[in-house]
């Protein structure tokens, strides 16, 4: 076993599974970016912050909106500000370095040391967004026009990427990832990850609320299952009132936190027969 | 190395490159890995790049690694064999008790080694698997679920994790690609103005600048993106049969068409009732009445059948086709809810327009504008879906 490939051991707050731990240490050591897919709430975008504390290297996230474009993350010339400079400004225009902005990419190559890069949600933007990067991700390496000048990286950043699949990404890109797709996590492991965030919660409590949330995640129907974050508001909110064990189940008290959606808290309530049929309930019951 | 191992992930449809292969390579030739655990994560992670080919991963592994051919195709078509309970017939005394006699853990292994048997003489197929497919054997013997060890998540071996098949359930293969059909969904779209203002409006600056006396000012617009959700519901099975490559090809023009927001699509046998079919196989149902609370009623429904049935099926309570469905509500109070809920929806038929002169696709032809699945009246049906009601 060579030395320097289990790098990557977790950090205290993040509970990992093997074949995850694996996955880091693959990416790692060949150089390439990991992406990471898996259902919402199961810590894709905290996996970063993990890694970067694990190895005690500094973070850059880069957030993906639509109207992400790929050139941002390397940089921006911002002629608008040199326009604005041009009429009113005492600034000189004709050193054009000075309106180079660097983006995420660009700050992540030009650290002195390594870094930890996050891509966050890259599915978020244009179809054609993974593959402007892809020279830019393989080579690390960019040029920047308007000063004739190449960037290319000190250190090569550990580039984590993560998507929730709503677009396909491109083969070209796939293929120069490491990929790994994070399961939902089973009442063991639940519970491990529930003890790092609160680690002084009662077992009869946490074993109660655990068997009610993965009775609650088989419901079908429901447009968004709730999911680790939930459970853990739900059990901070248990705490704070103070509820006691037995009321867990049967009532599950404050479960507007783990239901965000009106139409699954609806459902929720029709199902268990809470609610005596009210406007919603007409419109459904004409149905039958 | 292991090259024998590439190929049949390239033969289980797993699309591995050579650039993958040799990033694999170069991995074990740095001596990351020590045992077959380690190799199984780190191949994984190199060569499978979704969770939907988890499952083919997992065939080829236990395939290389054991060396017992389980082509899954085969697999699920004994399973098929395995529901009908008819086949128990087969069986004679002695079997059966023999069968209920052993354990779980009995019962799987003797039906791998049934299954590698069949694989290897052709024609006592059937005779092996019927001899070990009792029910026992599809629910909980071969099924992941039956084989899964469960919480123990430390130190199992390799080729057990590529044996439980969890990933069975995100496989999604299977398409043909079919341009003409494509072509004429690609009419199905309604551009909608949604989103950050991120288009310039050319237009629009050069008068507002002219009107600030030439002064620049910019005006900006949000970018037009296709708003339409499809919901496709395919009749499969009996009298369809002649027209499944027909249906198949429209489902892989859709499927494969980016341009929709969302696609959706369920499978049913002749009339829809209480539940609809996630698969073609129709093993896994999800409520009709859930669906219809679920999705927006601006989905565009395009329904594929025959509509061609007994009348009974289509009009009587518990009329269905299959005894076991006990439906309650006749069929045709099930389309027109699905008519009432969804604002645009059309049905296909596959039948040529003078065989439509049969009862029960006539009162189909009532509830929905029917259209024959031609390219002609595809685009005629398409046309019908755009237009507002």
């Amino acid at each position: 076993m060579n030395n320097n490939f289990d790098q990557f051991q977790g950090s205290p707050d993040y509970v990992i599974s093997e074949s995850l731990q694996n996955a880091v240490n693959v990416s790692m050591a060949l150089g390439k970016p990991l992406l990471i897919r898996g259902e919402p709430g199961t810590g894709k975008t905290r996996l970063a912050h993990s890694i970067a504390r694990g190895l005690e290297k500094k973070l850059f996230v880069w957030n993906i909106k639509s109207t992400t474009k790929a050139q941002e993350g390397l940089y921006v010339y911002d002629t608008v500000q040199r326009l604005n400079d041009s009429r009113f400004g005492d600034r000189d225009v004709s050193d054009i370095r000075q309106y180079i902005k660097l983006g995420k990419l660009g700050q992540a190559f030009t650290a002195l040391d390594q870094v930890v890069l996050l891509i966050d949600e890259i599915d978020k933007a244009d179809i054609e967004f993974p593959n402007d990067l892809l020279n830019e991700l393989d080579e690390m390496i960019f040029y920047i026009n308007e000063i004739d000048e190449t960037v290319s990286a000190i250190h090569r950043p550990i580039a984590v990427i993560t998507s929730n699949a709503e677009k396909e990404l491109p083969d070209a890109f796939l293929r120069r990832c490491i990929f790994h797709y994070i399961e939902f996590p089973d009442a063991a492991l639940m519970e491990e990850i529930v003890r790092v965030h609160l680690p002084d919660i009662k077992d009869n409590l946490l074993g109660e609320a655990l068997t009610t949330f993965y009775k609650l995640r088989e419901v079908d129907g429901f447009r968004k299952k709730p999911s680790t974050s939930e459970l853990i508001d739900w059990l901070q909110a248990l705490i704070a009132g103070g509820i006691p064990v037995d009321r867990v189940s049967n009532e599950i008290p404050f479960i507007g936190t783990l239901l965000k959606k009106e139409t699954d808290y609806d459902y929720f309530l029709t199902r268990t027969g809470r609610k005596l049929p009210g406007k919603r309930g007409d419109t459904y019951g004409t149905l039958h | 190395m292991f090259t024998n191992f590439f190929y049949i992930l390239r033969e289980k449809k797993v699309p591995v490159s050579i650039t993958e292969w040799m990033t694999l390579m170069e991995a074990l030739s740095r001596g990351y890995i020590s045992n077959l655990e380690e190799f199984y994560y780190l191949a994984r992670a190199i060569l499978v790049k979704s969770e939907g080919h988890y499952d083919h991963y997992d065939a080829a592994f236990q395939q290389y690694f054991k060396g017992i051919e389980t082509p899954a195709e085969i697999s699920e078509q004994i399973l098929e064999w395995l529901k009908d309970s008819t086949n128990r017939k087969t069986l004679t005394e002695e079997e059966r008790a023999m069968f209920d006699k052993m354990d779980l853990d009995e019962l799987i292994r003797e039906f791998e080694k049934r299954l590698a048997e069949q694989t290897e003489q052709h024609d006592g197929g059937n005779r092996w698997i019927g001899r070990g497919g009792t029910s026992p054997f599809g629910h909980s013997g071969y099924h992941p679920a039956g084989i899964r060890v469960g919480g123990e998540s430390g130190g199992r071996h390799a080729i057990q994790i590529a044996q439980e098949r969890r990933f069975q359930n995100y496989r999604s293969d299977l398409t043909l690609d079919v341009r003409q059909i494509k072509m004429a969904l690609r009419a199905l779209r309604q551009l909608n103005r949604i989103g950050p203002e991120d288009e310039l409006d050319l237009e629009e600056t050069i008068d507002a600048t002219c009107k600030n006396a030439g002064e620049l000012e910019f005006v900006w617009r949000q970018s037009r993106k296709n708003a339409v959700k499809v919901l496709l519901l395919m009749d499969v099975g009996g009298s369809m049969t002649p027209f499944a490559w027909l249906c198949s090809r429209l489902f892989s023009a859709a499927h494969s068409s980016s341009h929709f927001k969302d696609f959706k699509y369920l499978y049913f046998h002749n009339c829809i009732y209480d539940g609809l079919y996630l698969d073609v196989a129709r093993k896994e149902a999800v409520s009709t009445d859930l669906l219809l609370r679920v999705l927006e009623s601006d989905y565009k429904v395009i329904l594929v059948g025959d509509a061609r049935m007994a009348t009974e099926e289509l009009t009587q309570r518990y009329g269905a086709i299959n005894y076991y469905e006990q439906n309650d509500t006749p069929g045709l109070i099930w389309l027109k809810r699905i008519a009432d809920h969804f604002d645009h929806c059309i049905w296909l038929n596959p039948e040529a327009p003078s065989y439509w002169s049969h009862p029960t696709v006539l009162m189909i032809g009532k509830l929905f504008p029917m259209y024959e699945l031609t390219m002609d009246g595809l685009r005629e049906g398409i046309k019908k879906l755009v237009v507002k009601k």
